[in-house]
């Protein structure tokens, strides 16, 4: 509470006038809240986010999606500081430019992922304030999801959640699509159409116990076929 | 003769006593490698509106935690006395305990004088407690009432200030329900304008502010009596999920069973549904 600010370090009530230099401490971070999601298939991956871009407790936007696409076989979800995700995905970007260029070909999702670490950890002392998932194909067609954290330590995935609601969300993924904590239950291979079901479930469900979450939900499919983007609506107060 | 005694007079000076209690806590549990618990917040939006014949308050339904929402449906407007009913913003277990103190300090006087208790009465009495604790007590309150002078709606603030004002809104969505309630507040109004106005001024709250959400409750009140309606406005956001998620008994593996058996006769039982939305 302020009042406790009048009070200083001895107890005694903290003079009025001032006293002498202040420090003001300028945060070049903020939070601007978002969950991501990645669930990696047999053929298939799929990268999720909600697109509701707050600060505090107002609402910036509420079509804000955290998913970009970055090859026709790779779609990264980035939540955090929005203005290093936007800086972040244009640094990746122009990488996967010149690596075309220079080797004529695209870039895989296992060489995205670890060039992203290095991108990462080139920051190591001034982070980019960003929950980073990776979600595609890899060379054999399987689903690969990579997840990061801010300075760039990251592993392969079957499914992971990051952002504000990740605390939330990865348990029932640990449940749902890993089994784990159940006896006796048939472990059947997760086909599309239930993990875009269970995906949907899931963000329904943070958005009911999270403020940073909802508005709407993008889901991105990677499939041989390309990338196919669905948009569902969400909690909006 | 005991009216005097009932509300008591509290000793002069500020009562500073938990302050240092909790420094030396801080210090210890600092120490211990742990931080103090962080108390609940509501993060509210709540309005009140005078209107022709009475007040009609509203308030949203959500308590958050941080950021998680600890409660989807927690009751934000309180009762006082049958003719005062106050809508709190702020912590929450001290807009509970201090409308509680309230409400109870007002009972016994109104058992010790045969009338209901005036607007005015409830008014002083929280501005007193909450100027004596200098802001500790983070309760931001509204107040409406109808008693013999009339309808009232006041606005206690957590230092102790007061205000008295046709209408008014409080919380972290104070801004958005305001911005409605300028743009559509006449005097004298009718009963289900004001509480269309009451409403959307919460809704508005509830939409632009992440600390207010889920359903909308309304106290009208009048000198007939008080309509409590809760919730006014359910969500429009239920349960849209497209799988069951139910277990098979036996799902949770049994590691060791011990059985105690009880000598229990079942003399009642009721059933409470939990809101699992």
């Amino acid at each position: 509470m302020f009042a406790t600010q009048v009070y200083g370090d001895n107890g005694k009530m903290k003079e009025y006038h001032y006293t002498g230099p202040v420090e003001h401490r300028f945060s070049p971070y903020s939070f601007n809240g978002g969950t991501v999601l990645a669930v990696a298939g047999e053929d298939f991956a799929i990268v999720a986010s909600d697109t509701r871009l707050s600060e505090g407790y107002s609402i910036h936007s509420r079509d804000s999606p955290k998913c970009y696409k970055l090859t026709d076989t790779t779609v990264i979800g980035c939540s955090g500081f929005h203005g290093d995700c936007l800086t972040l995905t244009k640094i990746i970007d122009a990488r996967l430019k010149m690596y075309k260029h220079s080797n004529n070909k695209c870039m895989t999702s296992g060489a995205i992922a670890a060039m992203l670490s290095t991108i990462l950890y080139g920051r190591r002392f001034f982070p980019y304030y960003v929950y980073n998932i990776i979600g595609g194909l890899d060379e054999e067609g399987k689903g690969a999801v990579y997840s990061f954290d801010p300075v760039g330590s990251y592993q392969r995935d079957t499914y992971k959640a990051g952002g504000s609601a990740s605390a939330m969300l990865q348990p029932l993924l640990d449940n749902q699509i890993g089994f784990k904590n159940m006896e006796g239950v048939q472990h059947l291979p997760l086909s599309q159409e239930k993990a875009v079901q269970l995906v949907k479930d899931v963000f329904i469900s943070a958005a009911e116990r999270d403020v940073y979450t909802g508005d709407a939900l993008r889901i991105c499919i990677v499939t041989k076929d390309g990338i196919k983007e669905e948009t569902v609506p969400l909690r909006k107060d | 003769m005991a009216l005097s005694n009932v509300v008591e007079t509290p000793a002069s000076g500020f009562n500073f006593e938990n302050v240092c209690r909790n420094v030396a806590l801080e210090g210890l549990l600092q120490g211990g490698q742990t931080k103090a618990p962080k108390p609940m917040k509501t993060g509210t939006t709540i309005a009140g509106v005078l209107c022709k014949n009475g007040v009609v308050l509203g308030a949203d339904t959500r308590a958050t935690s941080g950021e998680v929402v600890a409660d989807k449906m927690c009751a934000k407007i309180h009762y006082i006395s049958p003719n005062i009913y106050c809508c709190g913003a702020g912590t929450a277990a001290d807009t509970e305990k201090t409308t509680d103190l309230l409400s109870s300090n007002l009972t016994i006087f109104s058992m010790n004088s045969g009338r209901n208790p005036r607007v005015v009465m409830a008014v002083n009495i929280l501005q007193d407690m909450l100027f004596r604790y200098r802001g500790q007590i983070g309760a931001s309150l509204i107040l409406g009432g109808v008693d013999c002078t009339g309808n009232h709606l006041y606005k206690v603030g957590p230092y102790g200030s007061i205000d008295n004002v046709p209408y008014l809104a409080m919380g972290s969505g104070d801004l958005a329900a305001l911005g409605i309630l300028e743009d559509r507040f006449k005097a004298d109004m009718e009963m289900e304008e004001a509480k269309e106005l009451v409403r959307d001024a919460i809704h508005s709250g509830i939409m632009s502010d992440l600390g207010s959400g889920n359903n909308i409750d309304i106290c009208v009140i009048t000198k007939q009596g008080v309509d409590y309606i809760r919730p006014y406005q359910e969500s429009e956001y239920k349960d849209k999920r497209q799988r069951r998620y139910k277990y098979r008994p036996g799902t949770t593996s049994i590691l060791t069973e011990k059985i105690v058996p009880l000598e229990l006769e079942v003399v009642q039982e009721t059933v409470q549904r939990m809101d699992t939305a």
